[in-house]
């Protein structure tokens, strides 16, 4: 079993055909849609949750590379610099998968990396500075 | 009944009981303000957030020979001061940007060094590049000065802020179409999120709501030093109404603030930048109650469910000035990290500091503890609800004809 962060990037002509469904229904692959979005030049880009077998995974990857579409592992990578946070919760209810949280009784806000899908609206949000994103 | 002299000499001999206003409320609901008052002599309160009417002046000694930057230009790492002082006094406040930055032309701005990121580096002792043009006089010859400047070899480096502690805020929520960017944070559309500013149940003036021993001379904790009330803030406005039992519902009493800067800590005096707004600074007050009599006692003992606050729509009533609120909402249910408004739940977030709040209240609790504070009766009271004192609008009048 295999559970993987990508970027997907549709190109114009393939934003309108189900292409993740057939992750589905021919690879056996499960799939969460983190992030999507189709831009101004009508290029989709999603960020995919895929769970499955690897060779599952490996057949999928093939078929959407086969239908144009770019893969790229999500390697963007934020963190959260303790010693510039003061623990304000500004970001907290902007963040699209709680991955930013304030404990009920110390208020002190945690990064959960793990549910983190370099969204960066964090980044924009923090008026200290304190998340970093890496590629 | 008991008086600040009374409360000094417990402080000397080491005697005093100091609670912060969140420990207050427990002792007070257990045994009641009457029982609770000769329990506790002094109650802490605090607050920490961005303050956009912080401010400093210096003065930075004369040079060889004498420059009069007063009606000349200055800057301090590129962030003009305002030079309309004597010779060698600046002043800068807190949203000052340097002439060249981008601003909101590349939108959202984001506002990465201002005034408030200068004061912070000025008191983390980094040199700060001076640079001034003046006109020159007969007594002052010079007409350009460009130097390094440390906090350590200036005169006078003072904190002023004329406007801190407000005294409750608006909740600031976005029924637009469009995400927005405020002074309040980034605002989801459609009710996405609501931000507050407010310590609640820490803050100071809600726990003193007739200002009735927080007045002008109140010695306080400023920026992680011992600074003063100075006057009361701009904008303050303590006559709006009032729950039942005296918590403004709206935005209401302010505090200026004095303090010296060479004695604080940037762990308390930090630059801001909010996105496609501005900078700032944020900034760390702690605030004294002497506890004098049960009255005083009963106020510090409120709690966040006790203190409502307005739900403003930052898209269009905040900007054009529409004085609407859309419900009132209390800070239990602001805290808890979601509130309800016409049957939507709506995350919240704070730019005002629980966290910081409480390490403040906790200094100065431990400052007055160990004999290192003692507290100030008030040289004057600030005008309270009993006063007439208004906080207006602008009332804009034609210019008719520039010349006259």
């Amino acid at each position: 079993m295999k559970k993987i962060k990508i970027v997907l990037h549709f190109p114009h002509k393939s934003v309108d055909k189900p292409i993740v469904h057939h992750l589905v229904k021919d690879f056996n692959l499960e799939f969460n849609i983190l992030k999507a979005e189709v831009n101004p030049e009508e290029e989709g880009v999603m960020v995919l949750e895929l769970t499955g077998d690897d060779k599952d995974y490996k057949r999928g990857i093939d078929y959407l590379k086969k239908e144009g579409v770019s893969v790229q592992l999500l390697s963007q990578d934020v963190s959260m610099d303790r010693s510039k946070c003061v623990d304000c919760t500004i970001c907290v209810p902007l963040c699209p998968t709680q991955a930013l949280v304030k404990d009920p009784d110390t208020a002190i806000v945690s990064f959960i990396k793990d549910k983190c899908i370099a969204c960066g609206i964090c980044l924009r949000a923090c008026p200290y500075g304190a998340m970093k994103i890496e590629f | 009944m008991r008086t600040i002299q009374e409360i000094n000499e417990k402080i000397k001999s080491g005697k005093v009981v100091v609670l912060t206003a969140e420990e207050v409320i427990d002792l007070v609901e257990k045994k009641g303000a009457n029982e609770a008052f000769n329990e506790v002599d002094v109650v802490t309160t605090a607050t920490f957030g961005p303050m956009c009417s912080s401010a400093a002046y210096f003065n930075i000694g004369h040079s060889k020979p004498r420059i009069k930057l007063g009606g000349g230009k200055a800057t301090l790492n590129g962030i003009p001061c305002h030079a309309g002082l004597a010779a060698v006094d600046l002043f800068l406040g807190a949203n000052a940007l340097a002439e060249d930055d981008p601003r909101n032309s590349v939108y959202p701005g984001e506002f990465q060094y201002g005034g408030g990121h200068l004061i912070q580096d000025l008191v983390s002792g980094k040199n700060i590049v001076l640079e001034a043009n003046a006109y020159g006089t007969d007594c002052y010859p010079r007409k350009y000065l460009k130097t390094y400047l440390n906090i350590n070899d200036i005169n006078e480096a003072v904190l002023f802020n004329i406007r801190n502690c407000y005294q409750n805020y608006n909740v600031a929520v976005n029924t637009s179409d469009r995400l927005i960017y405020t002074y309040m944070g980034i605002l989801r559309p459609k009710l996405g999120n609501a931000n507050y500013c407010s310590a609640g149940s820490l803050s100071p003036l809600l726990n003193d709501p007739f200002y009735k021993t927080i007045g002008i001379g109140t010695k306080i904790f400023l920026g992680g030093a011992t600074g003063f009330i100075s006057w009361w803030g701009t904008q303050h406005n303590p006559c709006v109404e009032r729950t039942k039992k005296g918590l403004p519902k709206y935005p209401a009493g302010t505090l200026a603030l004095i303090g010296d800067l060479k004695n604080m800590s940037v762990e308390w005096l930090i630059g801001t930048s909010m996105v496609g707004y501005g900078v700032t600074l944020s900034v760390g007050v702690g605030v004294p109650i002497p506890i004098l009599n049960e009255e005083i006692l009963s106020y510090t003992a409120v709690k966040d469910e006790d203190i409502v606050a307005p739900i403003v729509d930052y898209s269009c009533d905040y900007p054009q000035r529409e004085n609407k609120v859309l419900g009132f909402v209390d800070y239990a249910q602001l805290k808890s990290g979601e509130i309800e408004l016409n049957g939507k739940k709506i995350p919240t977030g704070s730019l005002s500091s629980i966290r910081k709040a409480r390490e403040i209240a906790d200094t100065l609790k431990d400052w007055i503890q160990k004999g290192k504070f003692t507290l100030t009766e008030a040289a004057e009271r600030i005008p309270s609800s009993d006063s007439s004192y208004k906080f207006k609008p602008l009332k804009e009048k034609k210019v008719e004809n520039e010349k006259d």
